[in-house]
């Protein structure tokens, strides 16, 4: 039996506590009295998980038919998938788009269904490469669709393949893929690695257009989202949900399957992460030590290579399938049983060690824009109810925080850090001056729908992202940052970590509370 | 009288290329520069004046010289020994106020007629630069006849003099001449979209005379190295002030350019490198658009620079040298109308000329833009921090 979460409540004999730190992590020594919040341990796999689909395909749930009976000769099927930003690390072979894909893909191929597209459902995110592709979706499927141009990227920029259905009842416009629209069913194939993916949010953001997106990836939305892991108290939701609506009314068909996973993130040899520092074996402390001293000899490059070649042994904890909102409900229970840690009272600072890897730069570099986002934009809000941290608190974040951008992947993310984070970091401000010029800018368009490139108005959205928890922090330190790049991000840089401690004591007060989120493994503090 | 002098010494010419070229602004130490007890300069003629420096700049040209970075093309159309000094507030004997316009011309040399081009009152092209009865010398400061601004006297022909009007105190009245080249290059402008490379003085006063004289609309954008130097891009009028190695993205994003390897597919109408090295010449060209200018304000030596861009895309790169009366006229206005006189950081006595050319050869560093010599006393003092 897993064990649930934990609030540990450090005194004179807790060990110290690990601190990612990007592509690295050390171990800091809190103050006795503070909280560290540990995962809840991963919750046992399903046993035979491709059965496991096979049956909820053939059960689905909610007001839908099993997938084999709405397959049939001579119609138009499209399969939608997650990209590269799920799950994190990306998960060992095979994944569970594979599984999904091999299953639907046999019902079709029973059916008779000759007419089937795949199309990788990424919005604005970058491209994926082909081994990316085949990592994603199996050997099997990328050669069988890949070859002959079946196996598709969504392209939100391509004019002729964007169908514009109609218009929510708050005027938001809503613009998705035409083949998938115009499909006789969607598929829709998804990873659930936290609260807030699935559901609407699948096809009415993954197979949109910047016209369609906009409407709910502004700042006016992030502001009233608390937080994207409540469906319910998070206005990206509910403005997916109404997109969705006019996606059901217009007669675009979705069949959604949802898929989670439990919170067995690092491998074997990296073990040590996801485990309770106090319960740290011989080898568990061996191991720290000398991947420790290998990453501190190893050059930034290589280091980041051996994280990013990091396969998550993820297993899948369950799968839904069939209408969209009835499998979401079901889905979210399910991330909440894994995910839901208990936490009682918020605190002044909040401390988090922030790792190699968020949703945008898998295989890629975390550049300062990303760390805002992965800190403040995720992290802070894997809340429940209210935030971890207090209004006018104070979050510390560890990383390095290199002024450094993978020029290929994030090409507008280095414009907007010169440009736009030099003029101002008011998320209000930057949408109002610049957001329009970024998303329209014809040099990012052609990057972002020929190469591997996030589209020009991403770095817009990391930042939007992060707007509740700028609004809601008195302050926000980086320990060990690069100090010009950390400045540039409006925060206040700390060489270490006690340091880091006193500035915020500038900011909360003399003995503050503070409470430590051990993340990864993910998890959800539900605050009371 | 004291003055600087530099001397046509070969070996010190040697040893102080190989000090500046370690740490600028130390060849002062080792080179062809010192401090002298020379004669004051006789008056060559009845047009001529002597004129007691006030205040006089540093120039990156006088650096130049002084860490024997400056071209051997130099050679014929100057001099030695000069005192350098050519960007000079003073007082004739009467006691009036002047700026000296410094280009030593047809008109100063006695020559009538006039070349082409001091016919024409394009003074600063004028051909007879080593000829007439002065010896040779392209400015006020590169003669061994008239003196510079870095000694106690100097003397300039009448068509070299104009008054300093009252409301310009000596710190605004030593920016004119500097000002004037900023006018000069301004003027040859008519691209929408400009950058300007560097913002050392000539950079800084190239963006106050775009913004200020010629048109006020234009976008502008201008490279900056240093934090002083950013604000006051900023404040004299740039658009967009950016590290050197962030122009041509930001020339792209202004431009709405695309990229071809290094290359921008578009670029700014026109460039002024107020820098003048081989990068700055090449990044210049590597964001200049199609049949666009690239304007080198900046002096240059030898530089190697790959052309092929100029070529392909039929860019024009042409020197923008000095000033015509003209320009330097409107240079008054511009420096009375944009406060330029804020720019003077710091001065020295001339008895502290290592420091001042350490200072100046570090000015962007130091937070610091004109950097001048203050003959008005000879006791040790520093103007302003």
């Amino acid at each position: 039996m897993p064990r649930p979460g934990f609030v540990l409540d450090v005194d004179r004999s807790t060990p110290p506590t690990l601190f990612w730190h990007g592509e690295g992590f050390g171990l800091e020594r809190l103050p006795v009295g503070s909280r560290v919040i540990y995962a809840p341990e991963p919750q046992e796999a399903l046993d035979d998980p491709d059965e496991a689909v096979r049956h909820a395909l053939d059960n689905p749930d909610g007001d839908s038919q099993p997938l084999r009976t709405q397959l049939f000769p001579g119609m138009r099927l499209t399969i939608a998938f997650d990209d590269i930003s799920l799950p994190l690390p990306p998960m060992k072979r095979p994944d569970n788009r594979q599984r999904v894909i091999e299953a639907v893909l046999d019902l079709a191929a029973r059916a008779g269904v000759d007419d089937v597209v795949l199309i990788c459902a990424l919005a604005l995110h970058r491209r994926m490469t082909g081994p990316e592709l085949r990592q994603a979706v199996g050997d099997r499927v990328y050669d069988a669709f890949a070859p002959t141009g079946r196996l598709t990227q969504h392209d939100a920029e391509d004019p002729d393949n964007l169908a514009y259905i109609g218009q929510t009842e708050q005027g938001e416009d809503v613009e998705i893929n035409k083949r998938a629209a115009e499909s006789d069913l969607i598929v829709y194939v998804n990873i659930n690695l936290v609260a807030m993916d699935g559901g609407w949010k699948s096809t009415a953001t993954g197979l949109a257009s910047y016209r369609s997106l906009k409407h709910h990836h502004n700042v006016r939305t992030m502001l009233a989202s608390r937080s994207f892991m409540d469906q319910h108290r998070s206005e990206l939701h509910s403005s997916n949900w109404r997109m969705g609506k006019v996606l059901s009314d217009a007669g675009v068909k979705v069949f959604q399957i949802e898929t989670t996973l439990n919170t067995d993130t690092f491998p074997s040899n990296f073990a040590f992460l996801q485990k309770r520092e106090w319960e740290w074996t011989l080898k568990d402390r061996a191991t720290f030590l000398a991947v420790s001293r290998s990453l501190d000899r190893v050059p930034a490059r290589q280091a980041r290579k051996i994280f990013h070649s990091i396969r998550s042994p993820h297993a899948m904890t369950g799968v839904h399938a069939g209408e969209v909102e009835a499998v979401h409900r079901l889905t979210t229970e399910r991330v909440y049983s894994q995910q839901l840690v208990p936490v009682e009272g918020q605190t002044d600072v909040l401390t988090m060690g922030l790792p190699y890897i968020c949703p945008y730069n898998v295989n890629s570099v975390m550049n300062p824009v990303l760390v805002m986002c992965l800190g403040l934009g995720y992290f802070f809000n894997l809340y429940r109810n209210k935030p971890l941290v207090r209004e006018g608190g104070v979050l510390i974040m560890s990383h390095p925080t290199p002024w450094e951008f993978h020029p290929v992947h994030h090409p507008s993310y280095i414009d907007f850090f010169e440009e736009v984070l030099a003029d101002t970091t008011d998320p209000i401000e930057i949408e109002k001056n610049y957001e329009e010029r970024y998303a329209t800018d014809e040099w990012y368009r052609h990057l972002y729908r020929t190469s591997y490139a996030y589209h020009g108005v991403h770095p817009f959205y990391m930042w939007y992202w992060g707007a509740h928890a700028l609004a809601h922090l008195g302050s926000v330190i980086i320990v060990g940052g690069d100090t010009r790049a950390v400045r540039r991000l409006g925060f206040k840089p700390a060489s270490t970590f006690r340091d880091a401690l006193e500035m915020a004591e500038d900011v909360v007060g003399r003995e503050p509370s503070i409470t430590h989120l051990h993340n990864p493994p993910l998890f959800i503090s539900d605050v009371s | 009288m004291k003055a600087l002098v530099v001397e046509r010494k070969p070996m010190r010419f040697a040893a102080a290329r190989l000090a500046g070229g370690w740490e600028p602004g130390a060849g002062a130490r080792v080179g062809p520069l010192r401090l002298a007890e020379v004669a004051e300069p006789a008056l060559p003629g009845k047009a001529w004046h002597r004129v007691t420096p006030l205040l006089s700049g540093i120039c990156g040209s006088d650096l130049a010289t002084v860490d024997g970075r400056s071209s051997r093309y130099f050679e014929p159309i100057v001099s030695f020994p000069f005192v350098p000094g050519h960007e000079v507030v003073g007082r004739l004997d009467d006691g009036s106020r002047v700026v000296v316009q410094p280009a030593l011309h047809c008109a100063t040399r006695g020559i009538d007629p006039p070349c082409e081009w001091c016919a024409r009152g394009v003074t600063n092209r004028c051909e007879l630069v080593a000829f007439g009865h002065l010896e040779p010398g392209l400015q006020t400061g590169y003669c061994s006849q008239t003196g510079g601004g870095w000694g106690h006297a100097l003397v300039a022909h009448e068509s070299q003099i104009h008054p300093a009007p009252d409301d310009l105190d000596d710190c605004a009245a030593v920016m004119v001449e500097p000002a004037a080249c900023a006018v000069h290059a301004a003027r040859q402008i008519t691209a929408a979209h400009v950058a300007v490379i560097g913002s050392g003085t000539l950079g800084l006063l190239t963006v106050a005379a775009i913004r200020h004289l010629v048109d006020p609309d234009r976008v502008l954008i201008a490279t900056a190295k240093h934090a002083g130097q950013r604000r006051w891009a900023r404040a004299l009028g740039a658009d967009v002030v950016v590290a050197p190695a962030e122009l041509a993205r930001a020339v792209r994003r202004a431009t709405n350019s695309r990229v071809a390897g290094q290359q921008l597919t578009g670029g700014v109408g026109a460039v002024v490198d107020c820098v003048g090295s081989a990068q700055s010449i090449q990044q210049a060209l590597s964001v200049v658009g199609p049949g666009g200018q690239v304007h080198l304000l900046g002096m240059p030596a030898r530089v190697d620079v790959d052309l092929t861009g100029l070529w392909h895309r039929e860019i024009s790169l042409r020197g923008c040298y000095a000033y015509d009366r003209a320009d330097f006229e409107a240079a008054f206005d511009l420096v009375r109308q944009v406060g330029l006189g804020r720019l003077v950081s710091a001065s020295y006595p001339i008895d502290r000329y290592t420091e001042a050319l350490d200072h100046a050869a570090h000015a962007g560093a130091r937070g610091a833009v004109k950097i001048v010599f203050d003959l008005r006393s000879r006791t040790t003092r520093k103007a302003r921090a």
